[in-house]
């Protein structure tokens, strides 16, 4: 046997975690990205002409548990639509076993580095107001990310905003409604109850975005707040490297980081609407005003009719005076 | 960072060509040990290879580390072939460069390892849970070479010594041919080393299969896309027309022989593993990709 060079070695390790996409209809043109669970490739749909991104497993697995959590990450996906989500278009079996599923190909940047590009806090603020929208979304629908961060949020080249990566996901319903579980078009092995949810215990998540509830593997306890707790830590992250930072704002993201669920937010939309109020100088729920402060905001508000006022009595002062010598 | 320059000290013992892994019946003899003589378990021809899928999964047959700690000899003796197969020359070379011995010294010292890797029961104290194989293996070594005196006591004696056929001169023709890695990074380099094993086990056995079954040029392509990387500057047609195929038939048998390669190497790595938690740890590893 020939004696195997280091670039060999990368070659046939490229070559052995490439997927064989033999008999699916698409076509390999480069990995895009590795995630929790597999990777990430850019392939292309033969018959449509279209470009898709394919997520597949890194390895097949014995017991089902892993092909299990992928289908359903795609089946949670599928159910979401809404402009803040990715969509998924297909799911499938490689020829190996391994399960893939294809979404939209997003053209875009993820969001820890975007951030920068992203111009003021208020630009910074109604990107995140979409998220909270896609999220607010999701919790409507019953599911839980349970990995917001901005790694997995990409930022279009419009200003568009997709939540990524649904693998940890958790659905609060007890199950899956019976109209959803239709097979795949090539149906992988699928034991609903080997993954419907974490095992109490086990800590799934990303250390600074996650819940502490989530971080203790309290897996109970965590609802809708754990993700309220993590949409606090990306907009502290959006705020970071802003200037000097509003108190209200800093107040709104130390209420949806309360270090006790029942003090933060009750919603994603709460939060989102103190925001919101925020951006139209309105007072937020999270930062109780004094007068004088409220007065301060009214001013900040309204300055330029206040700066229209004061030059038109200033002028009608100097008017009286004149006529007066 | 430059060539190894590494000059060996001393003739290759006459017992080195035995482990050659070059030619179909020298790799089967390279997969054999001494007292064994027999090739390693790897799937036969006539296993069911479902090249469609559908969920297939190569089976469990058994676990090396259970197979070496069982009472059953002939199963230890198969898990015995593949350790040795997979790990001497890591070790060999290990050897020769993190304790910088010459080839003499480092022959013996990978000689007494695996002697007693055979006679004892080596095996027992590893605990999977508590690290990997080849992480306990590498430490095993540094352990032997810290205490050298002793192991070169026990090769003088002779009489008590055995000697397995490995071919440390292919393996010293290699370190010729490898960057020196710093002090630092001896174990990545012991790991990339090992890879190296594993994935020229797989190929050997990629083109015994291939052979067998009647189709050595998809093997071919693959040894000159991935290996070679010859196919870099040319089109399908042109590597078409110099293999003798439709253009057409390049994808489908790369794709094929790339499917192969993949199992072949995922199939090794369930006989070197205990659990399948071990298993998916190891073989992200060997593949270079994130662990679920």
């Amino acid at each position: 046997m020939k004696w195997l060079s280091d670039q060999a070695l990368d070659r046939l390790r490229a070559a052995a975690e490439a997927p064989d996409l033999s008999g699916t209809g698409y076509v390999l043109l480069d990995k895009l990205g590795a995630g929790g669970m597999g990777g990430v490739f850019r392939v292309e749909h033969t018959a449509l002409g279209r470009q898709v991104a394919l997520k597949v497993m890194g390895i097949a697995d014995s017991s089902g548990e892993l092909s299990a959590r992928l289908l359903r990450e795609a089946r949670i996906i599928a159910q979401l639509e809404h402009p803040g989500i990715v969509p998924v278009h297909d799911v499938g079996t490689l020829p190996d076993g391994r399960v893939f599923y294809t979404m939209k190909l997003v053209q875009g940047r993820q969001l820890d580095r975007q951030r920068d590009e992203l111009g003021g806090v208020p630009e910074r603020l109604r990107t995140f107001q979409k998220i909270c929208d896609a999220v607010s979304f999701a919790h409507a629908h019953n599911v839980l990310h349970r990995d917001l961060k901005p790694q997995n949020i990409m930022v279009g080249p419009f200003g568009e905003v997709l939540v990524m990566d649904w693998g940890l996901a958790k659905l609060l319903d007890a199950d899956i409604p019976a109209d959803e579980r239709n097979a795949p078009r090539q149906p992988p092995r699928f034991d609903e109850n080997t993954s419907k949810d974490t095992a109490h215990g086990m800590v799934l998540g990303t250390p600074g975005y996650m819940a502490p509830e989530q971080a203790r593997g309290d897996i109970e306890a965590v609802g809708l707040r754990a993700d309220v707790y993590s949409l606090g830590a990306v907009l502290m992250f959006l705020l970071a490297n802003s200037g000097r930072t509003a108190k209200a704002l800093s107040a709104i993201a130390g209420k949806a980081m309360a270090e006790d669920a029942q003090q933060r937010y009750g919603s994603v939309e709460e939060l989102g609407n103190d925001v919101a109020r925020y951006l139209d100088g309105l007072p937020v729920g999270a930062y109780p005003e004094s007068p004088v402060m409220r007065l301060w905001r009214w001013v900040g508000k309204n300055r330029a009719w206040i700066l229209l006022v004061v030059a038109y009595l200033l002028m009608r002062a100097v008017f009286i005076f004149w006529r007066g010598r | 960072m430059g060539r190894t320059g590494l000059q060996s000290k001393g003739s290759t013992r006459n017992h080195s060509r035995d482990f050659s892994t070059s030619g179909s019946m020298e790799s089967r003899r390279a997969l054999s040990i001494a007292a064994g003589r027999r090739t390693l378990p790897f799937a036969s021809m006539e296993d069911d290879v479902n090249l469609r899928g559908q969920g297939s999964f190569p089976e469990t047959r058994w676990s090396l580390i259970a197979a070496v700690r069982g009472a059953e000899p002939e199963a230890r003796q198969r898990a015995l072939e593949i350790l040795v197969a997979a790990y001497w020359k890591p070790v060999y070379k290990y050897i020769r460069l993190r304790w910088d011995k010459d080839n003499e010294q480092a022959q013996d010292l990978t000689q007494e390892f695996f002697v007693r890797l055979l006679e004892k029961d080596f095996l027992a104290r590893y605990e999977p849970q508590r690290a990997r194989l080849r992480t306990f293996l590498r430490v095993c070594v540094d352990h032997l070479v810290a205490n050298e005196d002793k192991a070169a006591r026990r090769l003088k004696r002779g009489g008590e010594a055995q000697f397995l056929p490995l071919d440390f001169e292919s393996a010293e023709g290699e370190l010729q041919q490898i960057e020196i890695p710093s002090p630092g990074s001896m174990e990545e380099f012991f790991e990339r080393e090992w890879v190296r094993s594993v994935f020229s086990l797989s190929l050997e056995r990629l083109r015994q299969e291939c052979e067998q079954r009647g189709k050595l040029v998809h093997f071919r392509l693959l040894e000159f896309y991935d290996i070679d990387e010859g196919g870099k500057e040319l089109t399908y047609e042109q590597v078409a027309r110099q293999f003798g195929l439709k253009p057409c038939d390049v994808t489908n048998y790369l794709a094929f022989a790339r499917r192969e390669f993949r199992r072949i190497v995922l199939d090794q790595m369930r006989e070197m593993t205990g659990s399948e938690e071990e298993f998916r740890r190891e073989a992200h590893a060997l593949l270079g990709i994130a662990a679920p």
